[in-house]
């Protein structure tokens, strides 16, 4: 401490006058005040009515997805020559015999010209469902066994099956392979956004963070890749996966193959925060403490868009279902034994089928609501997220 | 008779706000008067609703606000300026009451009362040239045709000191500085001979010795024209350059009003007293604390009863400041104030919050 | 201006270069050759090859070379023009995509204009009538016309179109005109035929950009210029149009960047379902028959279809906004 001469000393403050006085917002304007990030956005979020109900749609679908085999009514691989293009049996209600739900029995006659089944219901037999019956066994997770299915035949009347959406031309049951094939779709798009989202993250924020010659090089080969044509590409690329390949193998060679080109939207924007993120004041002075750029990049930068990438990726998802759908639709990705809407959709391909058996169109329906609940529910978690996007 | 009766008269002025959260009252009784060729400023800190009077003048407030309540007499119709009795026939309009998009209040705003902007690098389009700009203003006004409306424009850019004007007249605004930027805005603004010229704080986005240049050609314009000017800003020395006539706004009421050498020597309401304490002078006494005004501007949901400056006033008298509100007082005099240390209630509004 | 022209055009062949490597690449994924294929295909209907048959042809084909004299064998021939014999369909490369080609360019051309005259209009009124029940009507719509695949909407409406019209919408020429030559009364045919591919293609970009474009005039709309344009005296529609339609305009042409590419793959799904003789099911073919010289071909093709959409947006937006000229100069 210097003893030097110093300057008189300043008046005397009579006392300390507050520099900033907090504005006096009352309770509820205190508690956004203080309210961590994730809260600020779930409470945006939960305004957006039409955001929160297709949550609750895309979370009932997921449950689908998991464990397909409960939604189901019979097992999706059987097929039953004999029944082949049963159209779907309506549920009706309140029955003559006090059935809540039951549905007609269908009989088949082959029609001498064209030698096609037809099916018309019998009025007189009558099949009633009930929840939660014994069907056929299957496994949840692959871990436990059980056999209760949600719908299903009350055996008593001595009816063997029954079709909610009809049979394919193989007498297979439409609604028990739409259950399983939303298994398959709804995984392809999350796995493969799992997958941009990591290459994009990365790439993009190397790119971003270290600039320079890296930047260049990734830059360019992002252009690059944005510059081509995707869908071409992916068609040739799934085309050359060989036909032997097992459902795995091929299920993993799409997911990779759609994301290969998928990342560089996000991989792009991530470059951009990133950039723009270094030369924060923040950045400037976690560095200056002595962080090591790891502990930067996930500790302090990445957190700031974190919600941004989860609003992104929540519409990139729908875009990867039916990129899957569309090639599995073409014949071109999963391929039967394998399930997927796609896959289903490809017995419908062209006008006679489609004559034949409209039902068969019902798989898109299931991509239709889905991508749309998962556009809307994006949409809201991207207003609620980054409003400023 | 005819240069004392005002070119402008704002009567209780009210704009509300109709948000989600509540009513916002920009504007709460706003009331001053303007006379032809007069140069009129309005003083007060951010929030207190200036902007939105100038807005309700023009009848450009966006949604959801909306004029509530009270009325703006404007003398249209002839030229302005000093003259012999042209005046005959005029009346004065209600502009509260014209349709916002009609024809009428069209011809109006831009031809009888012009803005200046507060920003002029956003007020110009981009992808516009300033020229293309400055000669629209012109044919919405004047019935002239292309070539002329050039003509006059390049006219009036060389009035307002733009070098080389038959050059810059095709120039983009972001190709053009600061200074320049704002020549051009404000010859745009004069090309129809305005009667009322309305600037909002076009000296904040500028630096010191542009903006003495600014309020220099200003000041001739003015007198050239005879056009009477409405001056908003928070700089009380830019007042005490330009100004004839100053309002004091605070949370969207008129604090004070008067003649520009008795507001700043003898100031009447508290609020403009802190004011004029508030500014930094080089004659202050060295080393001592700059004094400010207690507390903060109130969050517009959560205005005071009362008097709005009642929370923040060294004088307050309690059972009366904090529970009714001024009003401006007395009318005639030529320095009225919402104060009730100058006079008891009279004819008050009580508090309704 | 031509400046900024010239040096876009100046990357083109460095990127063809590059895409021909890529769709090379792509062509020899499958495994097996170009003649492994083709001999199956003898097998299967009957006959066989000798091995010194076989050999030939391998020769010809360069198949016996390293991979990178083999692609510049093909690049070679691409530059010559002659782009191979497709052993499926038994007839020259050339002549089976040049019309398929044109076909494709007029279904993308026709699309272009649909969407673009259709998605702007909207935009603008549900930008200007936020909140009104059009504005609304316009947002379901929108995110209808975006959750539905295209091959969805086409599979839809070719069954609609079948139950309820008894019409079969397949092909873009009637019967009689299919392999006629070019005349009035064919192209009238081919209109006539076209409307329906290019209005399911446009439904899903009228969707996209009459988004963009109300979202983008929302941003403009807030800006000061309207306020001052207004304060000017300007009547509310012209300044519209004038200003913020303008300037939204702007980011509007920079789609067309990624939506001429979104485009033409869009027209390969409608083609394919509809059974269009353009040069998407063609492609389709050919991946699944392992024609890959006609594979190889097409797909270079679309990277080409791809990169000048990217250069005619940024031409256009060059033209259109005087900052950009400046910033690159």
């Amino acid at each position: 401490m210097s003893t030097a001469k110093t300057s008189p000393a300043l008046p005397q403050v009579e006392e300390a006058v507050p520099v900033v006085a907090l504005p006096d917002l009352g309770r509820e304007a205190e508690a956004i005040y203080v309210a961590p990030n994730w809260k600020l956005v779930w409470w945006r979020f939960k305004k957006h009515r039409l955001a929160l109900i297709s949550g609750v749609i895309i979370i009932f679908i997921a449950t689908i997805a998991l464990v397909p085999d409960f939604y189901s009514t019979l097992p999706p691989q059987e097929s039953d020559a004999i029944r082949s293009f049963v159209p779907p049996q309506r549920p009706r209600f309140f029955g003559p015999n006090g059935e809540f739900m039951y549905v007609y029995e269908v009989t088949g006659q082959r029609n001498p010209t064209t030698l096609m089944m037809e099916w018309v219901a019998d009025e007189a037999k009558i099949a009633p469902i009930k929840f939660f019956t014994p069907g056929y066994e299957y496994e949840i997770f692959g871990v436990i066994e059980t056999d209760i299915h949600l719908v299903g035949l009350d055996n008593s009347a001595g009816v063997q099956k029954f079709h909610l959406l009809g049979t394919d031309r193989l007498g297979r049951d439409q609604w028990s392979r739409l259950m399983a094939g939303t298994q398959v779709s709804l995984s392809i798009g999350l796995v493969s956004v799992l997958l941009s989202i990591i290459l994009g993250v990365l790439l993009g924020g190397i790119s971003g963070y270290f600039g320079g010659w890296i930047d260049m090089i990734i830059q360019r080969i992002i252009e690059l890749l944005q510059s081509l044509p995707p869908i071409p590409i992916w068609m040739a690329l799934t085309a050359a996966l060989p036909r032997n390949w097992s459902v795995e193998q091929v299920y993993f060679a799409i997911t990779i193959i759609l994301s290969l080109i998928g990342w560089t939207t996000l991989g792009r924007e991530v470059r951009g925060r990133f950039l723009s993120l270094r030369e924060e004041d923040f950045v400037v002075a976690a560095r200056l403490v002595g962080a090591s750029q790891a502990r930067v990049i996930f500790r302090h930068m990445v957190p700031t868009f974190s919600s941004h990438i989860i609003a992104a990726s929540t519409l990139a998802i729908p875009v990867m279902i039916i990129n899957e759908t569309f090639l599995s639709f073409l014949g071109l990705g999963m391929r039967p034994p394998a399930i997927s809407w796609g896959v289903l959709l490809h017995e419908a391909q062209n006008l006679q089928s489609i004559a034949l058996a409209p039902w068969l169109l019902i798989p898109g329906l299931a991509v239709i609501i889905t991508v749309l609940t998962l556009n809307i529910l994006g949409d809201g978690l991207r207003d609620a997220a980054d409003p400023y996007s | 008779m005819n240069n004392t009766s005002p070119l402008l008269s704002v009567r209780n002025l009210k704009t509300y706000f109709n948000l989600d959260e509540g009513t916002v009252k920009a504007v709460d009784g706003v009331s001053f008067d303007v006379l032809p060729g007069q140069v009129l400023g309005i003083v007060g800190e951010s929030g207190c609703g200036k902007s939105v009077t100038i807005k309700s003048l023009l009848r450009i407030v966006e949604k959801p606000g909306e004029i509530v309540g009270g009325e703006m007499l404007f003398r249209s119709g002839s030229a302005a300026g000093p003259g012999p009795n042209g005046q005959a026939g005029e009346d004065m309009i209600d502009l509260a009451r014209l349709d916002a998009r009609g024809k009428q209040m069209r011809s109006i705003r831009g031809g009888e009362i012009a803005l200046i902007p507060q920003e002029p690098m956003a007020a110009f389009s981009p992808v516009h040239t300033v020229g293309n700009q400055l000669i629209e203003a012109i044919l919405l006004h004047q019935p002239v045709g292309k070539q002329e409306a050039r003509r006059i424009a390049i006219d009036r850019l060389r009035e307002v000191g733009v070098p080389a004007p038959e050059e810059r007249i095709d120039a983009y605004s972001w190709e053009l500085s600061g200074g320049l930027r704002q020549r051009v805005m404000i010859a745009m603004a004069l090309s129809c001979h305005p009667k009322l010229l309305i600037a909002d704080e076009p000296t904040t986005a500028i630096d010191v010795t542009t903006q003495a240049q600014v309020l220099n050609l200003l000041r001739v314009l003015q007198q050239q024209h005879h056009t009477a000017i409405i001056f908003i800003t928070h700089d009380l020395g830019v007042i005490a350059q330009i100004a004839d006539h100053v309002v004091v706004m605070y949370l969207g009421r008129v604090m004070e009003t008067g003649p520009v050498d008795d507001i700043f020597h003898h100031p009447k309401h508290p609020y403009t007293k802190a004011l004029l304490q508030s500014i930094p002078s080089v004659q202050a006494q060295a080393r001592t604390q700059l004094p400010t005004i207690a507390g903060t501007i109130p969050h517009p949901f959560n205005r005071p009863p009362g008097c709005s400056f009642n929370p923040r006033c060294p004088d307050a008298i309690p059972g009366a400041c904090d529970q009714h509100i001024p009003a401006l007082h007395p009318v005639d005099d030529p320095q009225p104030v919402s104060c009730f240390l100058y006079h008891d209630m009279v004819d008050e509004e009580v508090a309704v919050r | 201006m031509a400046q900024y022209i010239l040096k876009r055009l100046l990357l083109l062949p460095l990127l063809l270069f590059i895409f021909s490597v890529i769709a090379f690449a792509l062509i020899q994924a499958p495994p097996g050759d170009f003649v492994t294929s083709y001999i199956a295909e003898l097998a299967a209907s009957g006959s066989a090859m000798e091995k010194a048959q076989i050999d030939a042809l391998r020769e010809q084909y360069g198949l016996d070379r390293p991979l990178y004299i083999q692609y510049f064998k093909w690049v070679g021939k691409i530059l010559q023009g002659d782009l191979g014999v497709s052993l499926d369909w038994r007839k020259s490369n050339l002549e089976l995509i040049s019309e398929r080609l044109l076909l494709t360019l007029m279904l993308g051309g026709f699309t272009l204009v649909i969407t673009w005259s259709i998605a702007i209009p909207i935009g603008i009124y549900s930008a200007t009538r936020q909140y009104s029940f059009f504005d609304y009507f316009f947002t379901v719509f929108n995110y209808i016309g975006i959750a539905t695949p295209t091959f969805m909407t086409a599979l839809i409406l070719m069954w609609v179109a079948f139950k309820y019209f008894g019409a079969s919408v397949t092909g873009l020429f009637s019967p009689e005109y299919v392999d006629a030559a070019w005349s009035w009364a064919r192209f009238v045919d081919l209109l006539k035929h076209l409307w329906l591919p290019a209005l399911i293609l446009a439904l899903d970009g009228t969707a996209r950009l009459a988004r963009i474009m109300r979202a983008n005039l929302l941003d403009e709309l807030k800006k000061p210029y309207m306020e001052m344009a207004r304060a000017k005296g300007m009547s509310e529609w012209r300044l519209i149009l004038k200003y913020p339609v303008r300037l939204a305009f702007n980011p509007l042409v920079s789609t067309l960047g990624w939506y001429l590419p979104l485009l033409f793959s869009g027209s390969l799904i409608v083609a394919t379902v509809l059974n269009l003789p353009t040069i998407g099911p063609l492609l389709l073919r050919a991946l699944i028959v392992q024609d890959m010289f006609l594979a190889g071909v097409i797909i270079l093709i679309y990277c080409l279809l791809a990169i000048v959409g990217t250069l005619l947006s940024d031409i256009l937006l060059a033209w259109l906004d005087p900052r950009i000229r400046m910033e690159e100069a």
